[in-house]
C-alpha cells in the first residue's frame, strides 16, 4: 500500500513543483503548513527557554529563606511571567506547531485549509509575545500581580506600572492568533481529510486537537472580554470589579476562570492525543478503546465547561456552589480514569521497545496519573479550603504540565523528528535526557506537595525557616531539570544537521505505517505531500471500533 | 482522485505580515497612549493605517482571485468554515457582557444590598436597578428609555436584515439591479442606525447624565451597546464593499461568498441587538 502512495505522490510532485523561496523571507510569507509548523515549534522551544531562566530566578531565590538575589517585586514579576511564557508562548504554540505539521500528514490533506491565515496566526502570536516581553524593561517592570490578572490587586499603580495595558493587548493578540489557528485546523479536519478516512478513523492526535480547536474558539474571546473590562475599569472609568459602583471584582474570577479551566484542557487535550499515537507503535498493539477515547475526550472538553469556580472554593460562593463545583469536577476523573486505563490496557501484552519517545510516553501516563490524583483532592472544597494558594496547588499543576504536556511535546519531538528531517537522532543522549528528566523532575515538584500541606503560600520571595529543607531540595532538582533540557537543545539541533547520519527508513519505527498515514511517505517528508490523496487509509489503531 | 491539486494553494503571502506589524504598532501605540505618552497618538495613527491599507490589499487580492475562478468548491467551504466559527467566537465574546450584565443585576448587586454588606458598609444602599452602585459612582444618572431611538433603532436593523434577503434573491435570479438596490438599502439603514445611536449616546451624556462612568449600570450600557454599535459599522462596511463589487459585476448565483459572509454577519449583529434591546433597554 505504502509503495502505491508514495509513487502517486513522487508523480504529483514533478508537474506541481513550488519548492521554498530563498533565504530568510521564506519563513516570513511561508504559507506552507510544514514551514509554518517548524516556525511554531521553534519559537516555543526558544519560549521553553526564556520561560525556564525565570524559574531558575525563582528556584534561586527560594533555595534558602531570606532574601538573596531579586527584591520581591521583580521575584512577583518573574512568577507572572513564567507563567504567561509557558502558557501561552511555549506549550499552546508547541501544540499548534505539531498540529500544523501533523495534521495534514495525518489526514491525506495537502496543506492547511486557509494558508495564508496559518502565517497570519503565527507573527500575531510572535507580535503578542514581544508586547508582553517588552514589558520586562518597562519602568515599574513586568505585570506582577500573579497571571490571572486578578482585579482589584492587578489595578492598583504598585502592582502595574506601565505594563498592564501592553500586557492586555498582548492577550488580546494572542487570542486572534488561537483563534485563526483553532479555526484552520477545524476547516482542515472537515474539509481537508482524504475522502478515504471517515471521522471514526482520524488518529486520536486529529481528535483530540479538533475539541481542542472547539474549546479555543469558545474560551479565548472570554479571556479577551476579561481583559478587556480590566482595560475600561483602569482607564476608562467603568466599574465592572469595583463594589462601590455596583460591581464585583469576584465576576473577574468567574469569567477568567470559564476561560481558564477549558484552557488547561487545551493543554492537555493534544497531550492526550499524542500519547495516544505513540504508545500503540512501540507496543506494537492498535489503540485499546479507539471510540471510548474518541468520547472521553468530547466529555473531558464538555465538563471543563461547567467546572470553572473549583479554582475558587475560597473566595466566599454560596455553599450549593461549592458543592456543585465539587461533584462535577470529581466528575472528570471517570473519563480521565478511562483514558489511563486505556493506554495501560494498550501496554498490557503488548511486544514493548523503549525508545526515547516511549520512555517519555510511560513518564508521561504515570506522572499525569499523579498530579491528576492531586487534582482529585483539591476538587473536595472543604479540603481545598486547607491547599489553597499553597504551593500543594503549585505543584499539581506542574506534575500535569511538565511531566505530561511538556514530556509529551519531547516524546514527539523524538517520535517525528526523524521523520520530518530524515535523520535519527542520538538514542543514547536521548535516554540520557529522559533519565535525567524523569528523576529531577520527581525532586523538583514532588516536595512542594510537602511544603503546601505545611502550609508554604506560593507567589512569595521568603518563606519561614522551617520550610527551608524541601525547597532547597526542589531548587537543586530544578537546576538539574533545567540544565538537563540543554541535552534536548542539542538533540534537536543535532538531529536537524545530520543527527547519527543513518539513514531513516519511511516508517521510521517498526511497522508504523499500520498505525498512521504519515508513516507512508518518504522521509524526510517533501516540501509538498498529498497532492494526491491516499485511497487507503490504515486501520491499524482504530481496529476495535470497526 | 484530484480533488487535492485543483485546492487552491497560495505562495508568498505578504498581507498577514504586514497586517501583524501594522496591528502591533496600533496596539503598543494605543498602550502608550493610556500610559500618557505622547508617541502613543502618532503610533496608534500609523499603525491604523497600515492595518487599513492591509485589508484593502488582502480583500482586492481576494475578490481577483474569486472572479478569476481560482477557488473551487472546496476552497468555498473552506471559507464558510472560515466565516461560520469566526462569528462563533464574536457570540462568546458578546456573551460574556451579556453575562457580566446578567450577574451584576441577579447576584452581585442584591449582595450588596443584603446581610453583613449592608449593615456594616453600605445601610442606606437601595440595591435595585438601575444601579451605579452605593458609592454613587459617577452621580445622578437617568436610565436610557427603551421606546424611543432604541425601538426606531430596533426597527430599522429588523428592516435591513429584510432588504438583505432581498438582495440574496436578486442575487440568485440574476436581478442585478434587485441585487444592487437591496444591498444599498441595508447599507443606509445600517449607517442611519448608527447616526441615531450617536444622537443616542449625545443625548445621554449631555441630558441624562448617563457616562461611561455611572456606576456598573453605565459600564454595562455603554460596553455592550458600543461594542455592538462598533460591529454594525464594520457589517456596514463589509456590506459597502459588497455593494461596491456588486456595481463592478461580481458575484454569480453558484459563486457570491463575500456576499453570504457578509449577510451572515449582518445577521448577527442583528440578532445582537434584539438581545441587547429586550436585555438592557425592555427588562
Amino acid at each position: 500500500m505504502s509503495a502505491a502512495v508514495d509513487e502517486h505522490d513522487h508523480h504529483a510532485d514533478d508537474h506541481h513543483d513550488h519548492g521554498p523561496e530563498k533565504g530568510l523571507l521564506r519563513w516570513v510569507i511561508t504559507t506552507n503548513h510544514k514551514d509554518i509548523g517548524t516556525m511554531y515549534l521553534l519559537f516555543a522551544l526558544a519560549m521553553f527557554f526564556i520561560g525556564g531562566t525565570m524559574a531558575m530566578v525563582i528556584r534561586a531565590e527560594l533555595f534558602e529563606p531570606g532574601l538573596q538575589f531579586v527584591d520581591p517585586a521583580f521575584f512577583n514579576s518573574m512568577t507572572t511571567m513564567h507563567a504567561l511564557v509557558m502558557v501561552f508562548g511555549a506549550v499552546m504554540p508547541a501544540f499548534v506547531g505539531l498540529a500544523n505539521w501533523q495534521i495534514p500528514l495525518m489526514i491525506g490533506a495537502t496543506d492547511m485549509a486557509l494558508p495564508r491565515m496559518n502565517n497570519m496566526s503565527f507573527w500575531m502570536l510572535v507580535a503578542g509575545v514581544l508586547l508582553l516581553a517588552s514589558t520586562l524593561f518597562m519602568e515599574g517592570g513586568a505585570p506582577n500581580g500573579g497571571w490571572t490578572l486578578y482585579p482589584p490587586l492587578v489595578l492598583q499603580p504598585i502592582t502595574v506600572g506601565k505594563a498592564l495595558p501592553f500586557a492586555i493587548f498582548s492577550v488580546h493578540l494572542l487570542g486572534i492568533s488561537s483563534i485563526m489557528g483553532a479555526i484552520n485546523i477545524i476547516a482542515t479536519i472537515f474539509n481537508m481529510r482524504a475522502p478515504a478516512m471517515k471521522m471514526m478513523d482520524m488518529p486520536l492526535f486529529v481528535w483530540t486537537w479538533l475539541i481542542t480547536a472547539f474549546l479555543l474558539i469558545a474560551v479565548m474571546p472570554v479571556f479577551a472580554g476579561a481583559v478587556t473590562m480590566l482595560l475600561t475599569d483602569k482607564f476608562f472609568h467603568t466599574s465592572f470589579f469595583n463594589a462601590a459602583g455596583g460591581g464585583d471584582p469576584v465576576l473577574y474570577e468567574h469569567i477568567f476562570w470559564f476561560f481558564g479551566h477549558p484552557e488547561v484542557y487545551i493543554m492537555i487535550l493534544p497531550t492526550f492525543g499524542v500519547a495516544s499515537t505513540i504508545i500503540p507503535v512501540f507496543a506494537r498493539k492498535p489503540l485499546f478503546g479507539y471510540a471510548s477515547m474518541v468520547w472521553a475526550t468530547a466529555s473531558i472538553a464538555f465538563l471543563s465547561f461547567i467546572v470553572w469556580a473549583h479554582h475558587m472554593f475560597t473566595v466566599g460562593m454560596p455553599i450549593a456552589g461549592e458543592l456543585y463545583f465539587m461533584y462535577a469536577t470529581m466528575i472528570i476523573a471517570v473519563p480521565t480514569g478511562v483514558k489511563v486505563f486505556n493506554w495501560t490496557a494498550t501496554m498490557w501484552k503488548g511486544a514493548m521497545t523503549f525508545e526515547t519517545p516511549m520512555l517519555f510516553s510511560i513518564a508521561f501516563v504515570v506522572l499525569f496519573t499523579l498530579g491528576g490524583f492531586t487534582g482529585l483532592m483539591m476538587s473536595i472544597a472543604p479540603s481545598d479550603f486547607q491547599y489553597h494558594d499553597t504551593y500543594f496547588i503549585v505543584a499539581h499543576f506542574h506534575y500535569t504540565l511538565v511531566p505530561a504536556s511538556v514530556f509529551i511535546l519531547m516524546a514527539a519531538g523524538y517520535f517525528w523528528l526523524p521523520k520530518w528531517t530524515g535523520h535519527m537522532y542520538n538514542e543514547k543522549i536521548g535516554q540520557l535526557h529522559f533519565w535525567l528528566s524523569v528523576i529531577s523532575v520527581n525532586i523538583l515538584f514532588f516536595p512542594q506537595h510537602f511544603l503546601g500541606l505545611a502550609g508554604m503560600p506560593r507567589r512569595i520571595p521568603d518563606y519561614a525557616v522551617q520550610f527551608a529543607d524541601w525547597n532547597m531540595i526542589s531548587s537543586v532538582g530544578g537546576f538539574i531539570f533545567g540544565a538537563s533540557q540543554l541535552l534536548f537543545l542539542y538533540i534537536v539541533i543535532d538531529t536537524i544537521r545530520g543527527g547519527t547520519g543513518e539513514k531513516v527508513s519511511d516508517e521510521v519505527w517498526e511497522d508504523a505505517a499500520k498505525h498512521g498515514l504519515e508513516w507512508t511517505l518518504p522521509s524526510p517528508t517533501p516540501y509538498h505531500t498529498w497532492t494526491t490523496p491516499p485511497t487507503i487509509v490504515p486501520t491499524e489503531h482504530v481496529l476495535d471500533s470497526h | 482522485m484530484s480533488t487535492n491539486s485543483t485546492y487552491y494553494i497560495p505562495h508568498k503571502a505578504t498581507w498577514p505580515i504586514i497586517g501583524t506589524v501594522g496591528l502591533m504598532i496600533m496596539l503598543a501605540g494605543f498602550a502608550n497612549f493610556l500610559n500618557g505618552s505622547s508617541i502613543g497618538q502618532p503610533l496608534m495613527i500609523a499603525g491604523l493605517l497600515v492595518f487599513v491599507a492591509m485589508l484593502v490589499g488582502w480583500f482586492t487580492l481576494q475578490a481577483k482571485e474569486s472572479e478569476s475562478g481560482m477557488y473551487n468548491h472546496e476552497v468555498g467551504i473552506s471559507y464558510r468554515h472560515g466565516m461560520m466559527w469566526f462569528i462563533f467566537s464574536e457570540i462568546v465574546f458578546f456573551a460574556v457582557f451579556f453575562g457580566t450584565l446578567w450577574y451584576t443585576r441577579n447576584l452581585s448587586v442584591p449582595w450588596l444590598g443584603e446581610g453583613a454588606t449592608k449593615e456594616l458598609l453600605w445601610p442606606s444602599f437601595d440595591a435595585v436597578w438601575p444601579t451605579n452602585g452605593p458609592g454613587k459612582v459617577g452621580g445622578e444618572f437617568e436610565p436610557m428609555g427603551a421606546w424611543g431611538l432604541p425601538f426606531v433603532n430596533t426597527l430599522l436593523l429588523l428592516t435591513s436584515g429584510v432588504t438583505c434577503t432581498w438582495a440574496h434573491h436578486g442575487l440568485l435570479a440574476k436581478n442585478r439591479d434587485q441585487l444592487i438596490k437591496g444591498l444599498l438599502a441595508t447599507v443606509a439603514l445600517g449607517f442611519l442606525f448608527v447616526c441615531f445611536q450617536a444622537l443616542e449616546y449625545h443625548e445621554a451624556y449631555s441630558e441624562m447624565g448617563l457616562t461611561l462612568g455611572s456606576g456598573v449600570y453605565g459600564s454595562t450600557f455603554f460596553m455592550l451597546t458600543g461594542f455592538h454599535g462598533f460591529h454594525v459599522c464594520v457589517g456596514a462596511i463589509i456590506l459597502s464593499v459588497v455593494l461596491f463589487r456588486s456595481t463592478k459585476g461580481h458575484f454569480s448565483p453558484e459563486n457570491h461568498f463575500a456576499f453570504e459572509a457578509a449577510a451572515w454577519y449582518w445577521h448577527f449583529v442583528d440578532v445582537v441587538w434584539l438581545g441587547l434591546f429586550i436585555f438592557v433597554y425592555l427588562m
